[in-house]
């Protein structure tokens, strides 16, 4: 199980997150903090025209947030903001419950290396970070972020 | 003494957690209960139980000798004058949001200093915001140096005809630093400054003589000394009591109330408006008792002998730092491991049925001061023993292993 949540790819996202750093070209900004842990995150999206061109994060926590967020960064490029929300109600489901259909798996792609945090309820704050940062981004929330 | 086995003593510490024996190792967040404790909870409310310091029946006086028998053992056993300078609260927080308020009012103008230290606790610093904030009054904090000390030099200079209060902890909950009150107590009261000393760690390890410390205020918490949850206690030298005013008002701390005037009590009754946590507070002298059966010197030399064989141990692991090196230190031992943050850690150790805490400790401005969100912390209690610390050791290697 810890094998599961500790999976290969969590471990490589989280010392080695892709899409890291600051994005010039970003036109949303916004801080996401979980400050009983100290997960912290700043998320970058290039949007253009209902599209997310680039997604890019800035922060420190541990390597489930941090993977989290750099799997995330990964996934949402390309994608309409349509089209991330969905995923977002979609990966909520995987780290609350773990079992999805076959086409929703497929939709995840690599998200689902993820499903190990539904054991272990301690982290979903951390695993969610990133994503509750992203809605309520999108969602054009000015209240601090925090899955807390 | 590490010979004797007092883990058959805690109930709860014969469970297993993921397969494995349960390692406890978090007694500084809070301490688990012998099973005398338990008892003395269940026959409170079988045979004596009854609201207190009210009633002209049986029930009622029994309810009140043994809330009061609770009084005189705490008073007895960190050396207080009399029992009516101990005052109940629900815990070490509590206590100190009472000082802030009620010794805030009757001390505290605009302008007016508190010296506080970099290691507080956050029930240490926030309830000085407050005051801040709602009078203006100022916040001067001792800076620690490398090992995790404070830096007297500099505490002294922090003092000016302002300064109505040094409010400081006496072990820290972090860095496990043993604080030298003596001489802390000392250099303020050359000042006419008095002390509030936060003895939440401190207690459940060691003696605590208010007498010989010359302390003006001391305070911790049941819970972390092998007691119930919801009882807090507050000492305070009694002329300094009697002239605070209290913030939390009502029943059983009056004498007459009409509505043209009302009259409070006198200490202790003043400061326990309302009913208090009865049982709680009456079980409570049962874990002073087990304490005592056991001795307190003989706890603190468990305690130091298992700190000092855990940080040996700890030294060992490859990319492990401990956070400060005091000379004097006892309690907790906080630690950070490159490459893998605290979270994980715990989850990990969590795995191998040992409870450890990663965070910030309620400590935001230490973590800040060492560049770190977070860390590790373990901490002992009387059922603790060196295989415990083997045990966490080896799996800080599955820790490592996963992180490779």
């Amino acid at each position: 199980m810890l094998r599961e949540l500790y999976h290969e790819t969590i471990i490589d996202h989280g010392r080695n997150p892709r899409h890291f750093g600051v994005l010039p070209e970003a036109n949303h900004i916004k801080e996401g903090f979980n400050p009983l842990c100290g997960d912290k995150i700043k998320l970058f999206v290039d949007e253009h025209n209902g599209v997310i061109r680039a997604v890019a994060f800035d922060g420190s926590g541990c390597a489930i947030s941090m993977a989290s967020a750099s799997l995330m960064a990964e996934h949402l490029k390309g994608k309409t903001l349509k089209e991330a929300q969905a995923i977002f109600d979609l990966f909520h489901l995987l780290i609350m419950k773990g079992e999805l259909t076959v086409a929703q798996q497929t939709q995840l792609g690599k998200l689902r290396v993820l499903s190990g945090v539904c054991e272990f309820p301690a982290r979903v704050k951390c695993a969610t970070l990133a994503w509750h940062t992203l809605n309520a981004l999108l969602l054009k929330d000015q209240s601090t972020v925090s899955t807390e | 003494m590490t010979a004797f086995n007092y883990k058959a003593d805690f109930p709860i510490l014969q469970q297993r957690v993921h397969g494995k024996p349960l390692v406890f190792l978090d007694s500084g967040v809070t301490s688990q209960k012998p099973r005398c404790v338990l008892d003395a909870l269940t026959q409170h409310y079988s045979t004596d139980y009854s609201n207190v310091h009210r009633g002209i029946y049986q029930l009622s006086e029994r309810a009140t000798a043994a809330f009061e028998a609770t009084r005189k053992k705490v008073s007895q056993m960190i050396n207080a004058a009399h029992p009516h300078e101990i005052i109940f609260t629900s815990g070490t927080t509590e206590s100190i949001n009472l000082m802030a308020s009620c010794f805030g009012r009757a001390h505290f103008k605009a302008g007016d200093e508190v010296i506080l230290s970099v290691m507080e606790h956050h029930s240490n610093i926030v309830p000085w915001q407050v005051l801040q904030e709602q009078m203006g009054i100022k916040i001067k904090v001792i800076p620690i140096n490398d090992k995790g000390e404070l830096d007297l030099v500099v505490y002294k200079k922090l003092f000016s005809p302002q300064t109505k209060l040094v409010s400081i902890i006496h072990v820290s909950n972090v860095l496990g630093t043993v604080n030298p009150l003596q001489e802390i107590i000392e250099i303020a009261h050359a000042h006419q400054v008095p002390v509030l000393v936060d003895g939440a760690q401190a207690f459940p390890r060691m003696r605590v003589d208010v007498r010989a410390l010359d302390c003006d205020f001391y305070t911790f918490s049941a819970h972390k000394a092998y007691g119930p949850t919801g009882v807090g206690i507050l000492y305070g030298k009694a002329h300094l009591l009697e002239a605070m005013p209290p913030y939390k008002t009502g029943g059983a701390m009056i004498e007459t109330v009409s509505f043209e005037k009302t009259t409070f009590t006198k200490i202790p009754y003043k400061f326990e408006a309302g009913t208090p946590n009865i049982a709680d507070v009456v079980a409570f002298s049962s874990a002073l008792h087990y304490m005592e059966n056991i001795g307190i010197d003989n706890i603190t030399r468990h305690e130091q002998v298992l700190h000092d064989y855990a940080i040996e141990k700890l030294k060992s692991v490859n990319g492990l730092k401990i956070l400060g090196n005091a000379k004097n230190r006892l309690g907790v031992i906080s630690f950070v491991m490159d490459g893998v943050h605290p979270h994980d850690i715990g989850t990990i150790l969590d795995r191998e049925g040992i409870a450890v805490r990663a965070g910030h400790h309620c400590a935001m401005p230490l973590m800040t001061h060492f560049n770190i969100p977070a860390c590790v912390r373990i901490s002992f209690g009387i059922y603790n023993t060196k295989e415990d610390v083997d045990v966490l050791v080896s799996a800080l290697t599955v820790v490592q292993e996963v992180f490779a």
